[in-house]
């Protein structure tokens, strides 16, 4: 099989399995990030597949070769990856190009090719200045680039990413993830990326593998696992949510204050059985009189809490029958506390999590 | 820019990695092998001498046998045990002295804007720089009771024909061992004193408390535990200490342990009774030790944590020069006495001769450098001798604490404990166990130099490793995970990367054994030969036949090479490279 696969994957630390059952195909050229809090068995998974830590389960292979398997795995040396990792870990003692050549030379090529290689690298990160500086000479940025660069000139089988951006100030931070993003399109490294902030895993990732607990809770596009959330887990950590409790009858879903046909949520199954949404507080609307709005759900009730944060309106809904809701809303749709409201819910933006 | 992706691959790796399996070979790691051999050499060097310490003081000589006659034979007589006793009340005599010297001018030092700090730091570390028994050979020099120059200065002042001071006497002792101790005092307690937060001083101002009460109840608990740490560590080593007692204790006599070792090592050598008479120093040396350790680590409860807040000098007003006075005291009595006189007496004709210049002369130095053939060599032996000690311990200790930092194997905490184990060891008890083991045949090193660079690479290990694992520490295991993963295995790591970035430990490692190898005594004591004695030996010898101005020219040389030494590792490697090993 193409590209880089972990199958049934797992690791454990004495009694506890720090990553557990974990499934995951990239293919060749993707773009994948491992998302979760800490202690969530990202990290765990990435140094796997480096070659750094052994599976105690499971197998990782490259291109249909198995690299990694409780009963042996093949070194990180000899595994043609690289790595970019969280301190960097740029070597103090070598100029900038040196950093960069270090892997080059490991891997015996004409003197020549590895100048004009390093070069070119060089130029592609903006350090061509600066190449025969010392590390200690650079920002963190440009260390961070130093980094980059001597990850992606030996031209990887796969690049792994430990949470490379979490040193860097928050501009930087925000500038350097479409930098990696943009060397991705430009190198197509298949690339595996840890970390724990969402927004840096959206902006540069094809697809995201949110972890929870050693296991991934669930593998997909950014845009994708933001509106079809398939967990509460996923739900809450991508983004915030309301969550809506109901229970399914024979061919409606009720919730408190309203009920839904079952085939608009897409819920099959037994009546009785407990059922919970989740609704993003941007796709819901709050009015000061009861819209007319024929497809919708309306829930009368009033705005018991509410903060200004400048770009939106964050306020608490409590609807006649106590439920509350989050709801964002423009700087212009001014409430009072207390002031009778209206929440307008658009039954196709809410989804069903287990 | 896209050649960069589509020009072919030249790694091989993937030739490597089409392999299916992986093979038993591949994923063996050569510090398995390391680990191995790095534990026989630490039981050859440590536990080799130690249990035979042990065995030899439970074995009769003539038949080979267990017996505790040898212990009978150490302990009953009452002039032994009063040399125990008296070693006791010697070290509690230090630690008072030491700790008065010590903790005021780590205080000065440290939290007061006392004038001249920065020379009162130099004389200090003087003091930990030159030799304890030149220092006592100063002392002798200053207060002998005849020809003291103290003493004819006050006869001439006086017209008396007493001696004011008398240095072989018990007083003397005390005072020759504090002058050198109170450096390890002073160091600890500085640390502590650096390390405490301002603002917990001011929390106890701003509720009312004043100077006065704030030094005692919130600054002098928190540097207690440093300062009862310190006390321990001084007591441990002052009675182990081989070189003052053998100036001053036998004209004192004030008979103590290391002296009557000695005597169980003359005609007729008892190896056994000896062996058998260290075991209580080694056994108060290893319990003390760990109540020192836990005295140290319950910091906790201190909470002399270095992060956040700053530290402000006390203003002392009129007082600082009072403080200065004191201080300045002490170093002159530690450093600059002694060395003055030495000197002088170094370029005498005779040292009782005063000074004039029919009286200078080069002649001692002449001698000691190119004339007793005695001097040269020991000088020689010093110098290979420390430094071969120096470049194994370091490389040894280097080699643990990689194993035991980057946790590669099990156990590797192990190798890190018997390596710090020697500090625990007497010299002098460390020297009759490697004499035990490998002086006699079938072994047969007696009297060869590799036997004073094992014993001294042993006594030196802890220092060694504690530089090690500092530097080790420094290095982010990401640094050589960042060479594997590009293609280079653990050994390119060590050569490419860890190696150069642990340049500056290995040389300021080597440098801080080196520097007290080379004038080590307690261990060369026993383990000498006639052809391979060392500097400090040679010195002794000189003391016994009253050649004090050669032997002050001896000295000086020694100390002058010691001076250069430091100063070259000080130009490369910063001011403080030798505090660092508290």
């Amino acid at each position: 099989m193409e590209g880089l696969v972990l199958s049934g994957l797992g690791r454990r630390f004495g009694n506890v399995d720090a990553v557990l059952d974990v499934d995951l195909a990239l293919n060749p050229g993707e773009f994948v990030s491992l998302l979760g809090p800490s202690g969530c068995g990202k990290t765990t998974t990435l140094r796997m597949i480096a070659g750094f830590i052994d599976p105690t389960s499971g197998t990782i292979s490259l291109n249909g070769r198995i690299l990694s398997s409780p009963t042996g795995s093949i070194p990180p040396e000899k595994r043609g990856m690289s790595m970019i990792f969280q301190s960097y870990a740029i070597w103090p003692h070598m100029t900038v190009a040196e950093n960069v050549a270090f892997g080059l030379k490991l891997r015996k090529l004409h003197t020549d090719e590895i100048r004009k290689r390093v070069g070119e690298i060089l130029e592609v990160v903006q350090l061509n200045a600066l190449a025969e500086r010392y590390p200690a000479e650079l920002s963190g940025g440009q260390q961070q680039r130093v980094a980059l660069a001597r990850a992606v000139v030996v031209r990887p089988s796969v690049l792994l990413l430990d949470e490379p951006l979490s040193n860097l100030d928050a501009n930087l931070r925000e500038e350097m993830r479409f930098e990696i993003r943009r060397i991705h399109d430009e190198f197509k490294i298949t690339s595996v990326y840890v970390t724990h902030d969402q927004s840096e895993a959206m902006v540069t990732s094809d697809r995201i593998a949110v972890m929870n607990q050693g296991r991934i809770e669930q593998v997909d596009e950014p845009y994708k696992l933001y509106t079809k959330p398939r967990t509460r887990f996923v739900a809450n950590f991508i983004g915030r949510t309301n969550f809506l409790s109901g229970r399914k009858e024979n061919n409606s879903i009720a919730f408190d204050g309203f009920s839904l046909p079952s085939e608009v949520l897409g819920i099959a199954g037994t009546a009785g059985r407990d059922v919970a949404v989740s609704v993003r507080p941007q796709s819901l609307r709050l009015c000061a009189k009861e819209p007319i709005a024929p497809g919708q759900i309306t829930l009368r009730g009033k705005v018991v809490e509410r903060a200004f944060l400048g770009e939106t309106w964050d306020y608490m809904f409590a609807s006649e029958e106590s439920m509350r809701l989050r709801v964002v809303a423009p700087p212009s749709d001014v409430f009072e506390i207390g002031a009778e409201a209206w929440v307008q819910l658009d039954p196709s933006q809410m989804v069903p999590i287990s | 820019m896209t050649s960069l992706s589509s020009s072919p691959s030249h790694t091989g790796i993937e030739a490597v990695a089409s392999q299916s399996h992986v093979s038993w070979l591949r994923r063996f790691q050569p510090s398995s092998l390391l680990w191995i051999v790095l534990a026989v050499i630490l039981v050859l060097l440590i536990i080799a001498p130690v249990g035979a310490l042990v065995t030899k003081s439970f074995t009769d000589p003539a038949t080979g046998g267990f017996t505790i006659q040898n212990y009978i034979d150490a302990y009953g007589k009452a002039r032994h045990v009063e040399a125990l006793i008296n070693t006791l009340y010697m070290g509690a005599a230090v630690v008072v002295l030491s700790v008065l010297f010590g903790v005021p001018l780590a205080w000065a030092c440290t939290r007061t804007d006392m004038p001249f700090r920065n020379i009162i730091r130099v004389g200090i570390f003087g003091a930990f720089v030159m030799p304890p028994y030149l220092g006592g050979v100063g002392w002798i020099l200053l207060a002998g009771p005849n020809s003291g120059w103290i003493n004819v200065v006050w006869q001439a002042i006086t017209g008396s024909t007493e001696p004011l001071v008398n240095v072989f006497s018990f007083p003397g002792l005390v005072l020759v061992m504090a002058i050198n101790t109170y450096f390890t005092v002073f160091i600890l307690v500085s640390a502590a004193f650096e390390m405490i937060n301002s603002e917990m001083e001011d929390a106890a101002n701003m509720l009312g408390a004043g100077p006065f009460t704030t030094a005692m109840k919130v600054t002098l608990p928190l540097v207690l535990p440093s300062i009862l740490g310190s006390a321990l560590l001084t007591f441990l080593i002052s009675i182990a200490l081989y070189g003052v007692p053998a100036l001053i204790s036998i004209p004192a006599r004030f008979p103590v342990v290391v002296i009557q070792l000695t005597e169980f090592f003359s005609y007729p050598l008892r190896v056994e009774v000896a062996a058998a008479y260290s075991i209580p120093l080694l056994l108060i040396t290893a319990g003390l030790m760990a109540l020192q350790r836990k005295l140290l680590a319950r910091r906790g409860f201190a909470a002399v944590s270095g992060k956040g807040g700053e530290r402000r000098i006390v203003k002392l007003g009129k007082w600082r020069w009072v403080v200065f006075v004191y201080s300045m005291f002490v170093v002159l009595l530690s450093v600059v006495l002694p060395l003055l006189v030495l000197l002088m007496a170094a370029f005498s004709r005779s040292w009782v001769g005063g000074i004039s210049l029919d009286n200078l002369t080069l002649q001692n130095f002449r001698y000691v450098l190119f004339e007793h053939s005695s001097s040269q060599q020991a000088l020689i032996t010093s110098l290979t001798t420390g430094a071969a000690a120096a470049t194994i311990a370091i490389l040894l200790a280097l080699a643990i604490a990689y194993i035991v930092q980057r946790r590669l194997l099990p156990m590797s905490g192990a190798l890190g404990f018997l390596a710090m184990s020697p500090f625990v060891i007497p010299g002098i008890v460390l020297a009759i166990g490697f004499y035990a083991v490998y002086a006699l045949p079938p072994v047969g090193l007696y009297g060869t130099y590799l036997i004073l660079i094992l014993a001294f690479t042993t006594r030196f290990l802890p220092i060694a490793y504690t530089t090690g694992t500092a530097g080790m520490r420094a290095i982010h295991p990401e640094m050589e995970e960042a060479v594997r993963i590009l293609g280079g295995g653990r050994l390119t790591a060590i050569s490419k990367v860890v190696g150069p970035l642990l340049k500056r430990t290995l040389a300021s490692g080597w440098l801080l054994i080196f520097v007290p190898a080379a004038q080590e005594l307690s261990t060369a004591v026993f383990l000498v030969g006639p052809n391979t004695r060392v500097v400090s030996v040679v010195l002794l010898d000189m003391s016994e036949e009253g050649l004090l101005e050669r032997l002050s020219a001896l000295g000086s040389v020694l100390l002058l090479i010691i001076v250069g030494v430091m100063a070259i590792g000080v130009r490369f490697l910063g001011r403080d490279f030798m505090l660092r090993r508290t």
